[in-house]
């Protein structure tokens, strides 16, 4: 190994040094599993209302979660979130509750749409008055249904709520 | 056929069933006592001139405040072979709340049925499988009766299935990792 003589450590980001005739990288393992876990959120498509029809156009081509990391997984045990995109009604929150139990953690959970976040329009018998009712919600986007962009949006504010997040890989968090 | 004809020809047939024929903006439709209702759809679906073979809808409707009979069974009839169609509202009460299937005659009937039981607690004799369609399956209350709390408060009569599962969210809140 040839050491050119540079060992002066360089700053990159705040918490990120470069030892540059080293060939190496020092950060804490914090910034490196956040990194890991921000740069590949796969999300439980949970699809109840017309929201599932904007989130499944956020997913295509035209706005493409791909380039995110975002990736959607039809089971709750390989997912890392969960966007509830819709309407829930009662006789579903059960079935969410239980598909949220399913997911490994750490787990983060999406409230997309008005309905989701607090029942919307609907304050009627039959709806759940927002999922926070059930399920520790992360992020709300408003909107009805929202757009593709604001949909982007959230998943961007997860990643930097993911990325302040301290300690949670380990085992006594 | 227009549906006046087809009115006049059920109220020959069934004098002392049918109370009115109702005619509203063009509209015909035909108000029937519950007692023989199946007899007269079945004299509907089977007649040669009529031949209704398509029941386009069941609906149940709720008149509160109305003095005797406060439910109504609303069938939508449509020939397909003849391409007419007639409205039967039969009459139902509070205290007897139910009628006879037509299942027997139209087997899509059987959703329906379900559902208007399911929304406005009307029982219907004869029906095969006669359980709550959308509301799950332990609910308490007809939602679909005018005298049903409108807003999403229910209070004490909250369904116990949302209630297990606010109290497992509450429960669980302990191991969220925050």
């Amino acid at each position: 190994m040839i050491i050119d003589g540079t060992t002066a450590l360089i700053e990159v980001e705040e918490g990120i040094k470069v030892i540059p005739g080293a060939n190496t990288i020092i950060a804490s393992v914090d910034k490196l599993v956040n990194w890991g876990r921000r740069s590949s959120i796969w999300p439980m498509t949970f699809g109840l209302a017309c929201c599932a029809i904007e989130m499944m156009a956020t997913g295509a081509s035209h706005y493409d979660l791909d380039r995110f990391g975002v990736v959607f997984r039809g089971s709750p045990r390989q997912s890392d979130a969960i966007i509830i995109a819709g309407t829930l009604t009662k006789k579903m929150a059960p079935v969410v509750r239980m598909v949220y139990d399913q997911m490994p953690e750490p787990r983060y959970v999406i409230a997309m749409g008005s309905c989701a976040c607090s029942g919307g329009i609907y304050n009627t018998y039959s709806t759940v008055q927002g999922v926070d009712l059930i399920l520790p919600v992360d992020v709300f986007i408003p909107g009805c249904p929202p757009r593709p962009e604001a949909l982007i949006d959230g998943l961007i504010k997860l990643q930097e709520l993911i990325s302040k997040e301290h300690f949670k890989w380990s085992r006594w968090r | 056929m227009s549906p006046q004809e087809i009115a006049e020809i059920v109220k020959s047939q069934f004098p002392s069933e049918v109370i009115e024929i109702v005619k509203f903006r063009d509209q015909v439709s035909l108000l029937v006592k519950k007692s023989r209702i199946f007899e007269i759809m079945t004299y509907l679906h089977d007649s040669a001139n009529l031949s209704f073979d398509y029941l386009a809808d069941l609906c149940g409707v709720d008149y509160l405040g109305r003095k005797d009979h406060r439910f109504e069974v609303v069938y939508n009839l449509l020939s397909i072979r003849h391409n007419h169609q007639i409205r039967i509202k039969a009459l139902v009460t509070e205290i007897d709340c139910s009628i006879n299937s037509v299942v027997g005659i139209w087997a899509g009937a059987n959703w329906h049925e379900r559902e208007c039981y399911d929304m406005f607690g009307i029982s219907f004799h004869n029906h095969p499988d006669l359980r709550r369609v959308l509301m799950p399956e332990d609910w308490e209350g007809y939602p679909l009766r005018k005298d049903y709390p409108l807003k999403s408060d229910l209070g004490e009569k909250e369904w116990n299935g949302l209630k297990e599962v606010i109290e497992t969210a509450e429960r669980n809140k302990i191991y969220e990792v925050r």
